[in-house]
């Protein structure tokens, strides 16, 4: 054991000395693993980034899962049994009953299809994240109250204090008072919806006690498709029917994953030239030192002891430039950020550090280069004392 | 005085497109604590003789027996151990590690035996260093040093695990005649003190005559063995 230690601690020394004999040589490959490994983070990164704020945006602030009726009464029957089971599986987040219809409103003349969406305020809060969403007025809903989306503003010209007449398919009319206007991030959504109380939009569409569907949350998005199957056996109802954001966005889904191909091959042939690269480098420097690997041959040096030497060479620069890349694809990311993200800028990128992803890439930076050490180390095995020698 | 080398019926043959027979049937043996020579022109093999001595290369037949043991079953692994302990070689080429201070060369041997340089080491290469009369560059780096301290350096190094064969090749091919004659003094104290048993290979007739049996050596085969 002591004897182990002791050949590690010299042929570490050996490596050491040899990366420093020739610094222009060992900067250039630490330099360009730095480069490989940064680009890497960089790239990773931002994907990945772009990934979860794509998500983010398009399901994070909505139901992932929805409940409906099946059947052609567009109501839920013992809605509330449905809601206990759902919150006792433990598998949501957030589930909250919604009535909602259709009506219209009119502006200089000009019908505007609404959806008319009768909530607990409360509850919807937790899908919807409805308080960060209100950018004028209040979360509150009386009975004649409703929420109204930026672009429904917009378009009636109407704010915060303003009235809003509803007509409803049979053709009653209701005036609600704007209490609040909200951003959802989706222009239809805001352009359409009337947030408004649930009792009020039940008498109004004449479904007292009843509402038309729950809106759930799952606490991991990427698992809706796994929570609603789960959902639909525990509830083993053949009048609802459960959808989940991912069967409903299969397109995303599906652009989501190429990019995320994309990434990985790109990864993959960075890794793959870093390997070659340094290799190749390391090779050259086999060639460079023959003459003291010879002469340590002579000296009584075995063959797995002149390999760690060029091993260590390997993980040496592996360790130095990877940490360097990282470093340096962190310090990109952040000025890409704060450079696309200045005023004027349009960047709706959040940026999320997955720093699991930093240290996987670190780690298998560091696996390549000391693999390219290991190959470049076969080579010191054929080197021969006395072809050394010979040639003086 | 037991034999330290011996070489029976050694044959070396280089494989290649032509065969080369470059040692014929050898039989030869040094005694513990002499001092030999072997003299002989280029291309007469003295130089595979040597390399076969040191282990650094296998006969093609025949058999090598160093301290008494034969060599003929050992691995690479065990070769390399017993070159560390029992055989020191100096070159024409100093071959020192430019890397390294001449103190790391020199302790290098010891190191490569995964022996830790203890107090009692290091005193020991600052002796080698002594005796070599190289006191004042022992810190210098390797590349940092004249012709002559180099190879000193390389002597020390090739004493450092006190061995029983010192091997050396044309040691004093690249310096000049002052020098020559220091490190044969040198080369001579050290066998008078230590009983190392010296095998020195030169063209130089002056230095042959020098040492206690001069062997000599002609298209493979042993042309002239003569002792003092």
């Amino acid at each position: 054991m002591k004897h182990i230690l002791e050949n590690v601690l010299l042929t570490f020394k050996i490596a050491i000395r040899f990366l420093r004999s020739n610094p222009g040589q060992t900067a250039l490959i630490t330099f360009g693993m730095a480069i490989a490994v940064s680009i890497q983070i960089f790239v990773g990164l931002l994907i990945g980034s772009l990934q979860s704020s794509l998500v983010e945006s398009t399901v994070r602030n909505s139901p992932q899962v929805t409940i409906s009726s099946a059947t052609r009464v567009p109501s839920i029957f013992a809605w509330d049994k449905i809601i206990d089971t759902v919150q006792r599986t433990g598998l949501v987040t957030a589930a909250s009953p919604v009535t909602a219809g259709s009506a219209v409103t009119v502006k200089d003349q000009k019908t505007i299809p609404l959806v008319l969406k009768g909530v607990h305020v409360e509850e919807a809060d937790r899908i919807y994240n409805l308080r960060d969403a209100v950018y004028a007025g209040d979360l509150y809903v009386g009975s004649r109250d409703a929420l109204i989306g930026r672009e429904l503003a917009a378009e009636l010209q109407a704010g915060v204090g303003d009235k809003l007449t509803v007509v409803l398919p049979s053709g009653k009319e209701t005036i609600f008072n704007i209490t609040g206007l909200y951003d959802l991030g989706t222009a239809s959504v805001n352009k359409t919806w009337v947030i408004a109380n649930m009792r009020t939009v039940q008498q109004l569409l004449g479904l007292p006690g009843r509402i038309t569907s729950i809106e759930i949350s799952v606490p991991d998005v990427f698992a809706a498709d796994r929570v609603a199957g789960q959902l639909g056996r525990e509830l083993d109802n053949s009048e609802i029917k459960i959808d989940n954001w991912k069967e409903q966005n299969q397109e995303l889904l599906g652009a989501l994953s190429s990019q995320g191909i994309s990434s990985t091959i790109i990864q993959v042939v960075i890794v793959f030239s870093v390997v070659i690269a340094i290799s190749s480098v390391l090779a050259i420097t086999v060639l460079q030192k023959s003459r003291q690997i010879g002469i340590l041959k002579a000296m009584g040096i075995k063959d797995r002891s002149a390999s760690m030497i060029f091993i260590f060479e390997g993980l040496l620069v592996g360790l130095a430039g990877s940490l360097l890349g990282v470093g340096l694809g962190l310090g990109l990311l952040y000025s890409f950020d704060s450079f696309s993200s200045g005023p004027g800028a349009a960047n709706t990128i959040k940026l999320t550090i997955d720093y699991g992803f930093v240290v996987l890439s670190w780690a298998i930076a560091v696996a390549a280069s000391t693999l390219a050490g290991l190959l470049a180390a076969r080579r010191s095995l054929k080197l021969n004392p006395i072809d050394i020698i010979r040639e003086g | 005085m037991a034999n330290i080398v011996e070489l029976k019926k050694v044959d070396k043959v280089y494989r290649g497109t032509i065969d080369t027979q470059v040692l014929f049937g050898i039989n030869l043996s040094f005694e513990q604590g002499s001092f030999n020579s072997i003299v002989g022109e280029s291309g007469s093999g003295k130089s595979t003789l040597l390399n076969i001595i040191g282990t650094l290369d296998r006969p093609t037949s025949g058999e090598l027996w160093l301290e008494g043991r034969s060599t003929s079953s050992l691995n690479a692994d065990r070769m390399a151990e017993l070159r560390n302990r029992s055989i020191g070689f100096v070159f024409q080429f100093h071959y020192l590690l430019p890397e390294f201070s001449a103190m790391d060369n020199v302790l290098m041997p010891w190191l490569i035996s995964n022996r830790r340089a203890d107090a009692g080491v290091k005193k020991r290469a600052e002796e080698l260093f002594d005796l070599m009369g190289i006191a004042r560059v022992k810190y210098n780096m390797a590349n940092k040093m004249s012709g002559g301290q180099q190879q000193r350096t390389a002597i020390a190094r090739a004493l450092m695990n006190s061995p029983s064969v010192f091997l050396a090749d044309e040691p004093t091919g690249n310096l000049d005649s002052e020098n020559t004659g220091v490190i044969y003094r040198i080369l001579r104290d050290v066998n008078r003190q230590l009983g190392t048993t010296f095998i020195i290979i030169t063209h130089d007739r002056r230095i042959a005559e020098q040492t206690d049996r001069i062997v000599e050596i002609k298209d493979g085969r042993i042309v002239m063995d003569s002792s003092r």
